[in-house]
């Protein structure tokens, strides 16, 4: 069957990626089939599980439930994005491996975009709003309390030195 | 898990995603945050040949405030109105419904009029379009017509949208009495999941503390969120006390419908529900207490 294919132009970790897709290409495929950005995880595939979350034009979405073709012309941030250049890890993803904040990982790429959410938009985030960003992204290793703490301390660091990766200096 | 194959057009306005409806609606469906309807297409639950996107269109994405009601462009990201503060002063019930819709991620890209639109008799919206009187303005090519909450919610996934026809508009009408009070409770399995049952109400008292208006309805009780203007009635005149309350709640629990599910059988549906207005009802009212 020949499907139409759309021309499609999408800012991608601050690159400029362009390519024809068929209209019922998610973008979590896209992503990770066309792209090989395999940070992303395809979880359940209709919108409960959060692991695809990625940042279209600095806020969290769950890019299973959008089509490529209407990220077109947008800006769109994977975990890959969160990390330097060099491939050092942002202070979040730091927080992350020293406060234990993931066992299998699977879940890992969807909730450091949720947190990271919630960072650029709040400094000094509460438990509560901790617990209120990440509630769209289910972990079935740990338990959720070293994730809000991994959050919290990552928090803390990045009011340290706001010009740290990631930080709100850095934007 | 994947969609069948449609072909996509990004419309640019909305007299442009109105003329392709009225060439072919009945094979189109108009895309907004697709929060909803990329699930559906996902399982092929829906397969519309082709998809119609009007997240693009600047004209759809507004809140207005007119004296006596808000207008809100159906395209409104729902993370645009849980923020907007003026919306909260003075319509409370929309920002109280929306802290129960999803998750960051879907209100982040979800929109107001795609969750009417779309009119899961569960969800947190429509209902609080039920309890307010909301007014939805449908745009077709040959003009623009208005339908009121109590007529749009048709069933279960059906609302009064004829196939060539898009929401354009909400109106949500603002109670003037200084008094006024709201609430919005559900129970669901999990934060952010549909609702089992949710209940909403407004009530807006005078300077001695009596009920003047009186709104409230159920979500997850049937085919679609209903609201109770006739038992709301009883209330006014009253201090809600418990009594009353009570017997208001259990008859609108009586009235509903609900289904059995692997969630919830239909009488533990109907136990919640007389529960969850008597709480709405008095959360509403005990709100009025603060506006002296």
């Amino acid at each position: 069957m020949n499907e139409t294919l759309y021309p499609i132009s999408v800012e991608v970790n601050g690159v400029l990626r362009t390519a024809p897709v068929p209209a019922r290409l998610t973008l979590v495929d896209w992503l990770r089939e066309e792209l090989r950005l395999t940070g992303t995880h395809v979880g359940c595939e209709h919108g409960i599980c959060g692991a695809c979350s990625i940042m279209l034009d600095g806020e969290p979405v769950r890019s299973c439930l959008m089509y490529a073709v209407q990220a077109d012309g947008h800006r769109v941030t994977t975990v890959e994005g969160l990390a330097q250049p060099d491939g050092s890890l942002s202070v979040l993803q730091d927080s992350f491996c020293d406060l234990h904040a993931l066992q299998c990982g699977y879940c890992t790429p969807g909730i450091l975009i949720a947190a990271q959410g919630l960072l650029d938009a709040t400094a000094h985030p509460t438990d509560e709003q901790i617990r209120e960003a990440i509630g769209g992204n289910l972990c079935r290793c740990t338990g959720y309390q070293q994730i809000v703490d991994a959050v919290k301390h990552a928090a803390a660091r990045l009011a340290e030195d706001p010009l740290s990766p990631r930080g709100r200096g850095t934007g | 898990m994947k969609a069948a194959a449609f072909d996509y057009v990004r419309a640019g306005s909305v007299a442009e995603a109105c003329e392709l409806l009225r060439q072919d609606g009945d094979a189109i469906k108009l895309i907004a945050g697709g929060q909803s309807l990329v699930p559906m297409m996902a399982m092929r639950l829906a397969r519309p040949s082709r998809l119609i996107d009007i997240n693009e269109i600047a004209a759809l994405k507004f809140v207005a405030p007119d004296p006596d009601a808000i207008r809100i462009g159906a395209c409104t990201r729902q993370c645009v109105l849980e923020r907007d503060d003026a919306l909260a002063v003075r319509v409370p019930l929309l920002r109280q419904a929306l802290a129960w819709v999803g998750h960051i991620q879907t209100r982040n890209r979800g929109t107001l009029g795609g969750s009417l639109a779309h009119a899961d008799p569960a969800a947190e919206l429509p209902l609080a379009a039920q309890v307010l009187g909301a007014r939805m303005m449908l745009r077709s090519t040959s003009g623009m017509r208005c339908v009121p909450a109590s007529d749009f919610f048709a069933g279960p996934l059906a609302t009064a949208i004829e196939p060539h026809e898009c929401l354009e508009e909400v109106h949500w009408p603002v109670w003037p009495e200084r008094r006024t009070g709201s609430a919005f409770i559900e129970v669901s399995r999990r934060h952010g999941d549909f609702a089992i049952v949710a209940a909403a109400a407004q009530i807006a008292v005078d300077d001695d503390g009596r009920c003047i208006r009186a709104s409230f309805g159920l979500g997850g009780g049937g085919q679609t969120p209903l609201a109770f203007p006739g038992l709301a009635a009883h209330l006014l005149g009253t201090r809600l006390d418990a009594t009353v309350v009570q017997s208001v709640a259990q008859d609108a629990a009586i009235e509903l419908d609900p289904g059995n599910d692997l969630h919830a059988s239909a009488g533990y549906r109907k136990h919640l529900a007389a529960v969850l207005a008597a709480r709405a009802l008095r959360a509403a009212f005990d709100q009025t207490k603060d506006k002296q």
